[in-house]
């Protein structure tokens, strides 16, 4: 059976017992992929000193489910973990967990990316800056959409 | 039916949710945007570009010309920025 976790929270997470989770009692774990997005402090020559992440409860967890499950179905694995935190969050801090876990490599890191890309691009997160000038919200970008696309099967 | 509004749809129009009775006439998406659009200069200005607004119905993306007959909850948001 895979474990699968999702989690939209405020609260940090901790990497090493998400990791753990997916493998604790189990021997047919042989990769894990991480992905930890994280909160840069300046978007080109701009100070950023936060993000503050909204998102749409119930459809943010469904859609997350949606591409979790698009993963399980397209790669044979053990275990998929994804948190998504919301509310202010200041450089440094964590912002999304994506954990893929599989017998062997291959499948772990397409999965993980195919996770990433799909969450940039549709699940419904959106993010505004803290900057010196003022607040704004973050355009969003094509080439997000575009990864996203190129896993979609012709 | 209800209506939800996010990042900048919410504050330009000054309102997270509400509940609408559009006139039969409104079938799809593009035609509740531009119904929406006439309910008050806040709402133009936040669909005053109907082309990079998106949309959901009960919480799935749908596309602009789906038909709206039925559906309990839509929302409307710019693109997403998560991850």
């Amino acid at each position: 059976m895979a474990n699968v976790t999702i989690r939209i929270q405020q609260a940090d997470f901790d990497i090493g017992r998400e990791i753990a989770a997916l493998t604790e009692g189990r021997t047919d774990v042989g990769a894990v992929v991480t992905f930890s997005g994280i909160c840069r402090g300046s978007e080109g020559d701009e100070a950023i000193a936060a993000l503050t992440l909204e998102h749409y409860p119930g459809m943010a967890e469904a859609e997350i489910a949606r591409h979790t499950e698009a993963a399980m179905s397209r790669w044979p694995l053990t275990g998929v973990t994804v948190i998504h935190r919301v509310g202010r969050i200041e450089p440094g801090e964590n912002i999304v967990l994506v954990l893929a876990a599989s017998a062997h490599r291959q499948a772990a890191f397409q999965a993980a990316e195919f996770l990433m890309d799909y969450l940039k691009a549709n699940a419904p997160f959106w993010k505004r800056e803290e900057k010196p000038g003022g607040t704004s919200w973050v355009d969003a970008r094509g080439h997000d959409d575009d990864a996203a696309a190129r896993w979609t099967r012709s | 039916m209800r209506v939800k509004y996010f990042a900048w749809v919410r504050e330009r129009i000054g309102k997270a949710e509400e509940t609408v009775e559009p006139p039969a006439s409104v079938r799809t998406v593009d035609d509740l945007i531009a119904w929406l659009a006439g309910q008050g200069e806040s709402y133009a200005h936040a669909f005053e570009t109907p082309r990079v607004i998106r949309a959901a119905i009960d919480h799935a993306h749908v596309k602009s010309d789906t038909v709206i007959a039925g559906a309990r909850e839509i929302a409307f948001f710019p693109p997403m920025t998560g991850g």
